[in-house]
């Protein structure tokens, strides 16, 4: 995994609150079994007609979107299943971040191991995102930061151990095999019970 | 200090407490896998060339993308679709290659990943249960802290049983009193769901509590657990009693003899002690809850079924009702529906069939409308039939179907078409979740029922 530190780039604004993860990708694109290619199905219903034509008026697919990395996205982002297919979708369109005022559990989770920033900003933020779509920010992981075209700074919270994974491009799976020792105990005292 | 159900069993699985730095990392009792949300895991466990550490503690099974259409001659499931077929066999290989055990389509096992934990026993109070599947919640029923993952997360609990987790608020959803005749445990939850809203539960895990609660069986609070998540709650938790244990009693993978004895006097000491404090609390009246039905795009969006859909407040209420052809301040009683839908791991069990009977005995599905009925696994479907059940629903017209998803994730061949209406037992209401275009309006199997023998959205109670 890249690791991600501080990066600029201009947004596109989905204003729909409670995006769920059917929309993000629907539930008939699930029968791959790898991670990589998902892109071309993120949003599939909204991005397209039932004969794959796109269609024009859908905030992604307007000219102005093209390159943009960060995802603005109405309250509630990502609600609904777990399917780490949303993150991967997402992920492998170009998108680095997603920000809204509030991120779904299990989507956020998901997110943090795959390179995609889940950023939960304040109201006031997330109201001006939203009025200057396709405008620039810059997003800095170490300062937990959005700093918006008018200078504008808003803080967000990264959990300390997700921030150390994404800023050394390291995954959680090698932290928890280190704990080989403890996880043995642990199962020596329960097979006692 | 008094500790809630949640903390008892979260204090007792801490393999490494939380630091300022670091995540608490969870053991994982019991590991629940299909074919959907697992196979990119076993990618990368061969590619790191890792082991599964503890293979008995993880249950296979096949639901999803599996078909519910009937037998053939040889007594098979065909499997017609190729991305489908691939999938079931890379999860078939994928058990083999590790030593996992696996209930495969048509076997008498299978069936979905929720309904077959309970109903093999291997879902047990006081346990950690994970699964690729956000409906994971549905074990809580049992006293159980069960929820969700994401596939790096199954690939983590495969390699080392164990999970890195922040630890949740806890949120008591107390229900005082009795409900009404033709009121359900789906109605209960859907309630609680419309008041607390999509995401009113996000970082909290929920205990169901109060009178009208213990009142449920064990497949009712396994409803109610089971839709935690569509409030934004990861789990949802009912403490374990004499029904818990009950149920249990001589299931295939239940203790048996001494050792059931033994888990008995353990998975009573599990209720939430008396003055444990909740970060929050929701109270309601049992007998204020009328039989529910969903009207939006999101479960929250939900009313009494006798309501006026509520006129859109903000542009994502206007899309959502955009989406669903309909409009404020009218009611849905009386509007059509081309399809009735009962199943799913929300509404796929005994009590569910037998409800639905109740309505189907003697009554034919309305001319236009196609109504099916997917039991949740194979024993309930043979139950079923011993019972008489599928003769009722085949009389009235209904497709009684082989088990699995079907309907309520629409990736198996059951799908609505574009504009369709359904009344639908299921989870989601999501646009296009039951096939792109379809429109779908939760409810109870009492209430699809009857909206599938009426041709349109009716209160059963209307039918007694």
């Amino acid at each position: 995994m890249e690791p991600i530190k501080t990066f600029t780039s201009k947004t596109v604004a989905l204003p729909t609150e409670n995006i769920d993860t059917d929309q993000i990708i629907p539930a008939r694109f699930l029968k791959a079994t790898s991670k990589n290619g998902l892109g071309k199905v993120l949003f599939a219903d909204w991005r397209f007609t039932a004969d794959g034509a796109l269609k024009p008026e859908f905030a992604l697919n307007k000219p102005e979107a093209a390159g943009a990395r960060v995802l603005v996205a109405g309250d509630n982002f990502g609600c609904g299943s777990s399917r780490e297919h949303a993150p991967w979708a997402l992920y492998d369109y170009g998108f680095r971040a997603v920000i809204s005022t509030s991120i779904a559990d299990i989507f956020k989770n998901n997110s943090l191991k795959n390179g995609l920033l889940p950023i939960a900003v304040d109201a006031a933020t997330h109201a001006k995102l939203l009025a200057a779509p396709n405008a620039e920010v810059t997003i800095s992981l170490e300062a937990q930061t959005v700093t918006l075209g008018d200078g504008t700074v808003a803080k967000f919270v990264v959990d300390p151990f997700s921030r150390y994974c994404l800023l050394n491009g390291i995954d959680e799976l090698q932290f928890l095999l280190s704990q080989d020792a403890e996880i043995s105990a642990f199962e020596k005292k329960l097979e006692a019970k | 200090m008094p500790r809630t159900l949640f903390e008892k069993i979260w204090d007792a699985h801490l393999v490494r407490a939380a630091t300022a730095d670091t995540p608490a990392t969870l053991y994982v009792d019991l590991h629940l896998i299909h074919e959907v949300t697992s196979p990119q895991a076993f990618t990368w466990l061969r590619e790191r060339n890792l082991k599964v550490r503890r293979p008995a503690r993880t249950v296979a099974t096949m639901d999803h993308s599996t078909p519910t259409t009937p037998r053939n001659k040889e007594g098979k499931i065909p499997v017609l679709d190729n991305a489908a077929a691939a999938q079931i066999a890379q999860l078939e290989t994928n058990c083999k290659d590790f030593g996992i055990e696996l209930f495969s389509l048509g076997t008498e096992g299978q069936g979905i990943v929720h309904v077959i934990g309970p109903e093999l026993g291997v879902t047990q109070p006081g346990q950690v249960i994970v699964c690729g599947d956000s409906h994971t919640s549905t074990h809580g029923a049992f006293g159980a802290l069960a929820f969700g993952i994401g596939t790096s997360e199954v690939s983590h609990v495969l390699a080392t049983q164990s999970l890195l987790q922040n630890k949740p608020k806890t949120l008591a959803v107390t229900v005082e009193g009795q409900l009404k005749p033709g009121v359900t445990a789906k109605d209960v939850v859907l309630a609680v769901i419309a008041r607390l809203g999509i995401g009113g539960g996000t970082g909290h895990v929920i205990e169901y509590r109060g009178s009208a609660i213990r009142a449920l069986s064990m497949e009712e609070r396994m409803t109610v657990c089971n839709m935690s998540i569509e409030a934004g709650a990861r789990a949802g938790m009912i403490a374990p009693d004499e029904i818990t244990f009950e149920y249990l009693k001589g299931r295939p993978r239940a203790p048996q003899g001494a050792a059931w004895d033994k888990a008995v006097a353990a998975w009573r000491a599990l209720p939430s002690d008396p003055g444990a404090t909740y970060d929050r609390e929701e109270k309601f009246d049992a007998a204020a809850i009328e039989p529910m039905i969903t009207y939006g795009t999101n479960p929250g969006m939900g009313m009494a079924i006798g309501a006026k859909v509520p006129a859109p407040a903000n542009a994502s209420d206007v899309k959502a009702l955009a989406y669903m052809g309909i409009k404020g301040d009218e009611p849905l009683l009386g509007h059509k529906v081309d399809v009735v839908f009962i199943g799913s791991c929300t509404n796929s069990r005994m009590s569910d069939l037998r409800a639905a009977a109740t309505i189907f005995k003697g009554r034919k599905v309305a001319p236009g409308v196609r109504a099916l009925i997917v039991p949740g696994s194979q024993r309930i479907k043979k139950a079923a039939e011993a019972e008489g059940l599928d003769r009722v629903f085949t009389e009235a017209g209904a497709e009684w179907r082989e088990a699995g998803c079907s309907m309520c994730i629409a990736m198996n061949g059951d799908q609505l078409k574009p504009g369709q209406y359904a009344v639908s037992t299921s989870n989601r209401n999501f646009e296009g979740r039951q096939g792109a275009g379809g429109r779908t309006f939760l409810a109870s199997p009492l209430t699809a029922a009857a909206s599938a023998v009426t041709g349109k959205v009716t209160d059963s109670r209307s039918l007694v």
